[in-house]
């Protein structure tokens, strides 16, 4: 249990296309030979086809999916990020998990305004275009959601790494660094803390500090080089390098100066971790290091059989770069080094890929992201035993994937 | 390091103390800024700024009483969260769970958790009723906030709250709430250099996802703890 059964079934046809190819295909009948296909023969589509582009139709199955049993209804919901699909660093535009608190709100740009008000010299207004003629610096980041892998904290719950890790984007942004727009309006001496407000009706606030604020946030308007899709914030959202992705308030409209945090709902109800003796962590802002292994997984089986097999995952952390994962396939008997590979960026997605001869035993694959603070990923069990399993928010353990023998994979936790 | 000459400088800040027609003219350029964006008016910030917060900065002049909140409850706010903000189906519980925090399955209410009246106000005002945002008036609010009170046990039925009140409310949860320790009660432990070989004898599965079996096949209905 259980990839889809698509995934199982391209896999089996890829399978058998294997198997008929070895060394003589015409006289097998390998169709992509035997067969003169449409694409060798007829014309393709026009330039004028699809003047906004969309994958392959063969692949329409890689897409965001909800879990709808986690949230009272979907608008103030999650959804998530189909990694299990995905090589590289960067996250396409439209696969980009979603998280609303009062649904994606359509904002015109001509309407919008983004004010600074508080403790400030100069409470300023600022249109798009204003903001379109401050200096600008381009970052790639990832964005976790506080919640990732919540579900997982009493056990395996979700099967699948888009489930179980897809909460989670990496895309470069476009934008302005929040200190040249403080810097505009003045920060008063007094003005230690800065609220940010969302102009969606759930008026997403939060309290950043002024220190972070002035480190690297942005002020951000394109992704990936291209505005900001509407789900994430069209036209303008902040951006809060390494921090928990509630943070990260979308149609930006308010930034406020203060002397205090607010401690409004999303840092007093909603992201603060309740720990085992009743008390609770408060403004956990910093995402820890954590990794996946995308594939093999539960939604990405093993369907080649044995031999050469290759292994992929995923790593980042809040606090820097991930300069090393190791990855086990005996349930942490031992480790090996996986290959880095592609770009190194603070607060970035990182690749890592480990290449192996699958004898077509059963494996228990597990990664152990490092990061350039020296901080390991803890194992789930190492979390619990000093936060118990009511936190919710910040699950960085180690997660298992059990391939059976037929290559299917599953979510489990070993001893 | 002005980029403007400043006999410019001068006209933008003569434009500052000018009447309020003038008001949307470019701000004055800061030393070293840009002089983008224009000042706000107070009627601007007014309009936008209503963030509360915990020592009543914010709170508007107003109130409101147990019994009125109770009626404008039952019409706005019932049908998700129950007539006592006990919750209807998925929908938040807002009252009740007292003493759980420490429970195997927490209820975490307004009165069982929340550590400041301020937070209930600023969220009903900013973003209830959920589909119809910034409906209520600034008493409605102070109304809803005393029945919430009133639904969790800390105020009696015929308390009215207000402006010149809301500090004296402490919510019971408050002290339980403290900043981020990871710093010092988890990195250090996660920092040592881990075993690489022949790290462990035995192996166990210890749990497995599909014995609940509530994983969407194709983004279908399911069954288990959320995360909300």
């Amino acid at each position: 249990m259980k990839p889809t059964r698509r995934s199982f079934l391209r896999g089996a046809a890829a399978a058998s296309v294997g198997a008929a190819t070895g060394g003589a295909a015409r006289a097998s009948g390998d169709p992509a030979f035997a067969e003169i296909q449409p694409w060798m023969q007829e014309l393709g589509d026009p330039v004028d086809a699809a003047p906004y582009g969309m994958p392959s139709e063969f692949e329409a199955h890689v897409q965001r999916k909800t879990v709808y049993w986690l949230t009272a209804d979907p608008i103030s919901s999650i959804n998530f990020t189909p990694l299990h699909e995905l090589d590289g660093i960067i996250t396409p535009n439209g696969l980009c998990f979603e998280r609303h608190h009062s649904g994606a709100a359509h904002v015109d740009p001509a309407l919008h305004r983004l004010m600074i008000n508080g403790l400030v010299d100069r409470e300023l207004v600022f249109t798009m275009e204003d903001l379109m003629r401050f200096p600008r610096e381009n970052h790639v980041y990832f964005l976790e959601c506080a919640a990732n892998s919540g579900m997982e904290w009493r056990g395996s719950q979700l099967n699948g790494c888009q489930f179980t890790h897809g909460m989670i984007h990496n895309v470069m942004y476009t934008g302005i660094p929040l200190r040249l727009l403080l810097a505009e309006a003045g920060i008063q001496t007094a003005g230690k803390w800065l609220l940010a407000e969302g102009a969606d009706a759930a008026g997403m606030t939060r309290s950043i500090p002024m220190e972070k604020a002035l480190d690297d946030c942005l002020v951000a308007f394109k992704m990936n080089g291209e505005a900001l899709r509407v789900e994430q914030g069209y036209p303008l959202r902040l951006v809060v390098p390494g921090w928990e992705g509630n943070m990260w308030v979308k149609w930006l409209r308010r930034l406020e100066v203060g002397d205090e945090p607010w401690h409004h709902r999303e840092e007093t109800s909603k992201y603060t971790d309740l720990l085992a003796d009743g008390k609770a962590r408060r403004f956990t802002w910093e995402m820890d290091a954590k990794s996946v292994i995308t594939n093999p997984s539960p939604q990405a089986p093993l369907t080649h059989g044995a031999g050469p097999t290759v292994l992929s995952g995923l790593a980042w952390s809040g606090r820097g770069t991930i300069p090393r994962v190791d990855v086990t396939l005996d349930g942490g008997k031992n480790w090996h080094q996986a290959r880095m590979s592609g770009p190194s960026l603070s607060k970035s997605m990182h690749r890592f890929y480990f290449e192996f001869d699958w004898n077509g035993q059963p494996l228990l694959l597990q990664s152990r992201a490092h990061d350039s603070t020296g901080y390991v990923q803890p194992t789930k069990n190492a979390l619990r035993e000093l936060r118990g399993t009511n936190s919710i928010y910040h699950n960085n353990g180690i997660q298992t994937w059990h391939v059976k023998k037929t290559g299917e994979a599953e979510n489990v936790e070993v001893s | 390091m002005s980029r403007f000459p400043d006999v410019l400088k001068a006209l933008a800040a003569a434009t500052l103390i000018a009447p309020a027609a003038f008001a949307q003219d470019a701000a004055e350029a800061p030393e070293g800024g840009f002089g983008l964006g224009r000042v706000a008016t107070t009627e601007e910030v007014a309009m936008w700024d209503i963030d509360i917060r915990p020592d009543g900065k914010g709170l508007p002049v107003g109130s409101g009483s147990v019994e009125l909140g109770e009626e404008i409850w039952s019409y706005n706010c019932a049908h998700c969260h129950g007539d006592f903000a006990e919750g209807i189906d998925r929908w938040p519980v807002l009252a009740g769970g007292e003493g759980t925090l420490s429970d195997d399955r927490p209820v975490k209410t307004i009165g069982s958790y929340w550590p400041y009246l301020s937070t209930v106000y600023d969220y009903v005002y900013r973003a209830m009723p959920f589909g119809y945002s910034q409906s209520l008036s600034p008493d409605d609010v102070y109304a809803i906030t005393a029945y919430l009170l009133y639904s969790n046990y800390i105020v009696e039925d015929d308390f009215v709250l207000s402006n010149e009140n809301f500090s004296e409310i402490a919510m019971p949860n408050e002290e339980n709430f403290f900043m981020d320790d990871r710093a010092e009660t988890e990195l250090p432990q996660f920092t040592a250099e881990p075993c690489m070989t022949d790290c462990k004898e035995q192996v166990e599965i210890t749990a497995h996802a599909t014995v609940l079996d509530v994983t969407p096949e194709d983004g279908g209905e399911g069954g288990g703890g959320g995360i909300d």
